[in-house]
């Protein structure tokens, strides 16, 4: 069975798993992205966070960003995503982005575009817990930034 | 689809939809998923406001909502059908 290129899992991930997702002969380079969780937040301590998933719309998405990446770049080769969800502590990764291809020059740009996308588009949540609370954050904080008519058109915009 | 009944059916023809909450909103809610009964035409927009009305707790997230019908996102006038599965998306956090 080929390996499952966009995943949403409960186990600890492995950089040198995904990457090995995408060996093949004609691959001369693979890069990577690696999301950890971090200890303090705006002067915040964190203790931990807790990530929850729509997880079978989150998977299609992903696969929806792979499709745009190979779309603007036509020479990757492939893209795999794989997101942990549930009880990270501190220094655990939370995200593996890996993007192969014959030649390395894309690989960089797709890559970064792949954690802009996700961080837009895919549905994953994150609660921020710390001493003496805790609160779900988005980088579109909702008092910012209300509903989108037609979120469906977005998959046709050139990125933002 | 709309006109599969028969003309003057006497009950109100109505929908089943399940309703699926994440994050903050499914805490507020105290449960991931609903079933709903909804007027046959209903839109995404009309389900929130039926939402609202009533679950009062529901009122401070739903305009900041996305929403996805059977795993893709669409807009707020899009038709629900019956067996659709509609997913309340708060804005997303991942990475």
């Amino acid at each position: 069975m080929a390996p499952k290129l966009f995943e949403i899992t409960t186990a600890p991930l492995s950089v040198d798993d995904v990457v090995s997702r995408l060996v093949h002969p004609s691959v001369g380079a693979v890069t990577t992205f690696v999301g950890v969780v971090r200890g303090q937040t705006g002067g915040r301590e964190t203790e931990h966070l807790v990530y929850e998933a729509y997880p079978e719309m989150a998977e299609k998405e992903l696969g929806r960003i792979g499709e745009e990446i190979r779309r603007r770049w036509p020479t990757v080769r492939q893209v795999a995503i794989v997101h942990r969800i549930g009880h990270l502590e501190i220094g655990e990764t939370i995200v593996v982005i890996a993007v192969s291809s014959p030649h390395r020059q894309e690989t960089f740009d797709a890559v970064h575009y792949a954690i802009d996308r996700l961080k837009e588009i895919v549905p994953i949540w994150k609660k921020e817990i710390w001493k003496d609370g805790e609160a779900w954050r988005s980088e579109h904080q909702p008092q910012e930034t209300p509903a989108p008519e037609g979120a469906a058109d977005r998959g046709a915009e050139e990125g933002s | 689809m709309k006109n599969e009944r028969r003309e003057g059916s006497v009950e109100n023809d109505q929908i089943r939809v399940r309703v699926r909450f994440f994050a903050a909103p499914r805490e507020a809610l105290d449960t991931g998923e609903l079933e709903m009964e909804i007027p046959e035409g209903s839109t995404v927009e009309d389900l929130l406001n039926i939402l609202r009305d009533r679950y009062p707790v529901l009122d401070s997230y739903v305009r900041f909502l996305n929403v996805a019908v059977n795993r893709a996102y669409v807009g707020m006038q899009t038709e629900l059908h019956d067996g659709d599965e509609v997913a309340c998306l708060p804005p997303v956090g991942g990475g």
